[in-house]
């Protein structure tokens, strides 16, 4: 690691200045260590924001307030995000080991960088580390790289579990900055590369995320499934977070992100319209696969991706709309 | 500059001046307490595993000075040659080790697992998140993954924590299957 100062903020403020100043903020380090170790991340100055006190999940109007730095362990062991949000829970607890969801938090987990082996790797070109160098996957191994939302520039997917269920619960993300507050839906949170993959969020200089926000409740039928080359302590290929209700024999409110499929986490409001109002069948189920692929593009490796994500789409669909 | 502590197995140390000290390596390099492995240093095996205020966390991959005040615990203070512990002992007679090396992680891991388990965390294939999970191999699996074991002596790991759990007093009963 190259030297750096490290400053232990005190209250979000303090964490702020130093921000402003240049600093980086490390969390649970659990990402940014290890970048840190391989020198990806070469910061001078890091602000630690463990004991800033924004760790508390709290009610608010009938949702819940996630503190950026409430750790992914905690969260998923919440009773209320277990009763109430349970996909939360779930794509959490089929992310990392739980010796990283001890110490990775809210905040981390949704800056946390891609799993794009060039990328580690700094021998190799990456647009994404060094603008401008080029794109390594793009010839090369490229089986867990993204089918949609790519550019010429960066194919890398968005690697992480819990973005993906705060997307498909509606979450917000709170920031503040130099320029005071704003909240950012989840939607809008990460980056699809464009021609500058460098920039995975839309964090500007000296933003911290303080909490995420969960709407209500919806009461629907929650899953989060994650294919993924081992059953456990993996990243996944692909994953698809379902929440949906029924009313009688029909679909009547749906909500499907993906992740690993795409460069961010994925949701298309045109698949839950092609559901919305109608009969389940694997006949519908394959229509909204079309739906949701009809611009995905392989790189090789990761064809495979295309085939896999419409049958991860229906079997989550199956399980979710089943008796 | 400010000096600032972290107990180790009950006794105050003072953290490393150097920031990029990991905290692994400052058990390893500074304290001498060679238990905690250093496997892959990219929280990737979990042979570095050691307990912080009761919890489970990957030592290679926090810093020693985000530390302060914390309380750590290591294999060393779980049990020594004389003073195994009951999932030591459980480890010995169900021959969960064959070289070793990822032992000492293996054990803190079960150590804070059982926590885990008493105040009902759930896990990924918990089948109801909301309820209070049920002991089952297959959960015990799950929630030991953050543990490799290149010697493959898994089985005869999540049979010692069985046994652990069994005899430990106050533990949730309820197992599934075994
Ligand atoms: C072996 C391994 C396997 C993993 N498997 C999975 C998996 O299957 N699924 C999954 O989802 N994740 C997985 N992860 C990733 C893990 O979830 C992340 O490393 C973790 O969530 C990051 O959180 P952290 O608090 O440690 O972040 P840090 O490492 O502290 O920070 C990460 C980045 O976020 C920034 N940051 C942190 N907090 C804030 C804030 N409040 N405001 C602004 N910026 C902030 C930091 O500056 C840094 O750039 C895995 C990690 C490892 C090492
Ligand atoms: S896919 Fe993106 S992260 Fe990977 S090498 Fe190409 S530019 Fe870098
Ligand atoms: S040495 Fe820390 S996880 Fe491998
Ligand atoms: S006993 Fe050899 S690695 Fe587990």
């Amino acid at each position: 690691m190259k030297p750096f100062t490290l400053n232990h903020a005190q209250s979000a403020n303090e964490a702020l200045a130093s921000l402003a100043g240049g600093a980086t903020a490390i969390a649970g380090g659990t990402n940014l260590v290890d970048l840190m170790k391989l020198q990806i991340a070469t910061p001078d100055e890091l602000v630690s924001i463990r004991r800033t006190g924004l760790d508390a999940i709290t009610p608010e109007n009938d949702g819940l307030r996630i503190g950026a730095l409430v750790t992914n362990a905690d969260c998923a062991a919440d009773l209320r995000v277990r009763k109430s949000w349970p996909l939360l829970a779930k794509a959490i607890l089929a992310g990392a080991s739980p010796q990283l969801r001890n110490r990775a938090t809210t905040g981390g987990n949704l800056c946390q960088r891609t799993r794009c082996g060039y990328f580690y790797d700094t021998t190799q070109a990456c647009n994404k580390r060094e603008p401008g160098s080029g794109c390594a996957a793009r010839e090369g191994f490229n089986r867990i790289h993204a089918v949609l939302g790519t550019s010429d520039a960066c194919i890398a997917t968005y690697p992480g579990d819990m973005a993906v269920a705060l997307l498909a619960l509606d979450a917000v993300v709170h920031v503040e900055g130099p320029q005071g507050a704003r909240t950012i839906s989840v939607g809008e949170f990460h980056r699809q590369p464009g021609d500058d993959p460098g920039r995975d969020n839309v964090l500007e200089r000296g933003e911290l995320i303080t909490a995420v926000t969960l709407p209500a409740p919806t009461g629907g039928r929650q899953i989060y499934r994650k294919v993924r080359d081992r059953a456990s302590y993996a990243f996944a290929l692909i994953s698809v977070a379902i929440d949906l209700s029924m009313e009688g024999d029909r679909i009547a409110r749906c909500a499907l992100a993906f992740g690993s499929l795409g460069t961010v986490p994925w949701r298309d409001p045109a698949v839950e319209a092609v559901l919305v109002g109608e009969r389940p069948s694997p006949a519908l189920f394959d229509k909204a696969a079309d739906v949701l692929l009809r611009d995905a593009r392989g790189f090789g490796k990761n064809d495979f991706k295309i085939a896999l994500a419409r049958r991860a789409l229906a079997a989550t669909l199956h399980e979710a709309t089943k008796g | 500059m400010v000096q600032i502590f972290a107990r180790v197995n009950g006794t105050e140390h003072p953290l490393p001046q150097d920031s990029r000290r990991t905290l692994l390596d400052w058990l390893r390099e500074d304290l001498g307490l060679t238990g905690a492995k250093k496997g892959c240093d990219h929280g990737q095996c979990g042979a570095c595993t050691v307990l912080v205020d009761g919890r489970r966390i990957n030592s290679c991959l926090s810093l020693a000075q985000l530390h302060e005040g914390d309380e750590i615990e290591t294999i060393e203070g779980i049990g020594g040659a004389d003073s195994l512990s009951t999932l030591q002992k459980a480890f010995v007679t169900h021959d969960g080790f064959q070289c070793g090396y990822c032992t000492p992680g293996q054990i803190c891991s079960a150590k804070a697992l059982m926590r885990e388990l008493a105040e009902g965390w759930p896990s990924a294939v918990s089948e109801d998140v909301a309820a209070h999970p049920p002991i089952s191999g297959e959960e015990l699996r799950e929630r030991m993954s953050g543990n490799l074991c290149r010697c493959g002596a898994y089985s005869n790991i999540i049979a010692a924590i069985e046994e652990m759990i069994a005899e430990a007093p106050g533990t949730p009963a309820g197992r599934q299957d075994a």
